[in-house]
């Protein structure tokens, strides 16, 4: 089972080809509000990650995150 | 901070479109001159971005039966089915339906949304899990958000997707209700239903698909995509809309679930409102007639399909990914597709302008439709309008018209 900090390491390499190259990625780091994602590039993330721990995100909680900790601590919950 | 802040968007969208003077979204039909022609915005057009696929709306047949029905139990039931508004003719159209579909329970609610959203939300709810298609209708996302259930969404069209979400379900996929679509209203694809279908005969699960943009298309007797397909009987809950190829307005949902009759009495889509008028249903059960007796509309509805959708190829238009009664065309700069639209408009042919997020992904489409009722010489055309945007030398594509 991924700890914490290996949940953030994968989420960050999932989400640099998302964000510029000179946005510094950290655990409070915003996905839409600070680094732009849309709502389609959210998902695309989301499938990203969904394939690469073979797990299923449920729509029902995307409402809840907001900063890659949040995303983190539902994967945690998740898996 | 105010209530309307959230509004801003699509403010700044609106503003954006008055200044350029075109306003796309709720073009006004001034005058209807056939199911194919009418007057839009102050310009004669071929209507190219309707879901009159049978082009069935001025059926002499259909508005004779309109009429008498109107006369004779006036122009609404003002009430629920659950209630005052179940007429005798109500319960004739869904008998009628399930012969059609040879399902043994069928409903009739009083839009299409209504059918959609409704099944969604009601079938499966707390404690249950929804795999929905990705690109699915918003009517189905509305519905399933409603249910209270799990919602999980598969990559659209990809049933190897479909399948790992079930695989990780276990015990749950007893608990799961599988939805798809036959033909996806926006770029005309169709489901790869067979696959999906035995995805779900391996895994479990009830199935439901919406048929809205097939019905009267695919199929030997125009059932749809999953009697083209050959899995009619995998599929648990079809349901559809009486606004597009039967040309009135309705939604249904057709099961051989006895349990269908026990579901109609906890959707409240189907109990809080209104039941559809006399007039709707009458032309309605004349237009499922006239589908069944004349399949030469499907042919001609397909041989249209594919002039418009070859032609626009051979002018270099980036199409939908198949032949389709919906030919979209896909334009990535979306301030070109609203001044394409616009010079289309002017140049006699009117078609749907969608932009994200309502289109699948982040580019905007000039969504067009055929009829059954296009001459091959409308379809030309229609042709003829794109031909003039594609066309770099001609002033009427750079907007200067």
């Amino acid at each position: 089972m991924p700890e914490y900090n290996e949940f953030i390491t994968r989420i960050h390499k999932v989400l640099q080809p998302f964000v510029k190259p000179e946005i510094e990625l950290t655990e409070d780091s915003e996905l839409v509000n600070e680094l732009g994602l849309t709502s389609l590039q959210v998902m695309t993330l989301i499938e990203h990650i969904e394939d690469d721990l073979d797990i299923s995100v449920p729509l029902n909680i995307l409402p809840d995150i907001r900063t890659i900790r949040d995303l983190a601590n539902a994967l945690i919950k998740l898996t | 901070m105010s209530l309307f802040d959230k509004f801003k968007p699509i403010i700044d969208i609106r503003t954006e479109l008055d200044h350029i003077g075109i306003m796309p979204f709720g073009a006004v039909t001034e005058k209807l001159l056939s199911p194919t022609e009418a007057i839009v915005n102050g310009h004669k057009v071929i209507l190219a971005g309707t879901n009159n696929y049978l082009g069935l709306t001025f059926e002499p047949e259909c508005i004779a039966a309109a009429k008498t029905a109107i006369e004779e139990q006036g122009t609404g039931t003002t009430g629920s089915r659950m209630a005052n508004g179940t007429f005798a003719e109500h319960v004739k159209l869904e008998q009628e339906l399930a012969t059609y579909f040879n399902k043994d329970h069928s409903i009739v609610f009083s839009t299409g949304y209504a059918a959609t959203m409704g099944m969604a939300s009601t079938l499966a709810g707390d404690g249950d899990v929804i795999v929905l298609d990705a690109d699915s209708h918003a009517s189905l996302y509305d519905g399933v958000r409603l249910s209270g259930a799990e919602i999980i969404r598969f990559r659209h069209n990809d049933a190897g997707d479909l399948e790992k979400r079930l695989r990780r379900l276990g015990e749950r996929i007893d608990n799961t209700l599988i939805i798809v679509e036959g033909i996806y209203s926006m770029l005309g694809d169709r489901a790869p239903l067979a696959e999906i279908a035995a995805v779900k005969r391996r895994y479990g699960g009830l199935l439901l698909v919406d048929e809205a943009h097939s019905l009267g298309m695919l199929g030997a007797h125009g059932r749809g995509v999953a009697e083209e397909q050959g899995v009619e009987d995998d599929v648990d809950f079809i349901v559809g809309t009486f606004s597009k190829s039967l040309g009135a307005i309705g939604g249904y949902c057709v099961s051989n679930h006895p349990q269908l009759e026990a579901v109609r009495f906890a959707i409240r889509s189907y109990i809080f409102t209104a039941s559809p008028s006399p007039s709707v249903i009458a032309s309605t059960r004349v237009a499922l007639r006239l589908l069944q007796e004349r399949p030469q509309l499907r042919d001609r509805l397909w041989e249209n399909a594919d002039r418009l959708y070859t032609g626009l190829q051979k002018l270099g238009f980036r199409v939908s990914p198949e032949v389709s009664p919906v030919v979209a065309v896909t334009i990535e700069d979306r301030d070109q597709a609203i001044t394409w639209w616009n010079r289309l408009l002017q140049h006699g042919a009117y078609v749907n302008l969608v932009m994200p997020p309502a289109s699948p992904g982040d580019h905007s489409l000039l969504r067009c439709s055929v009829s059954a009722a296009h001459t091959p010489e409308q379809i030309d055309c229609i042709l003829d309008a794109f031909a003039v945007l594609e066309n770099p030398a001609n002033p009427a594509a750079s907007g200067n018209v």
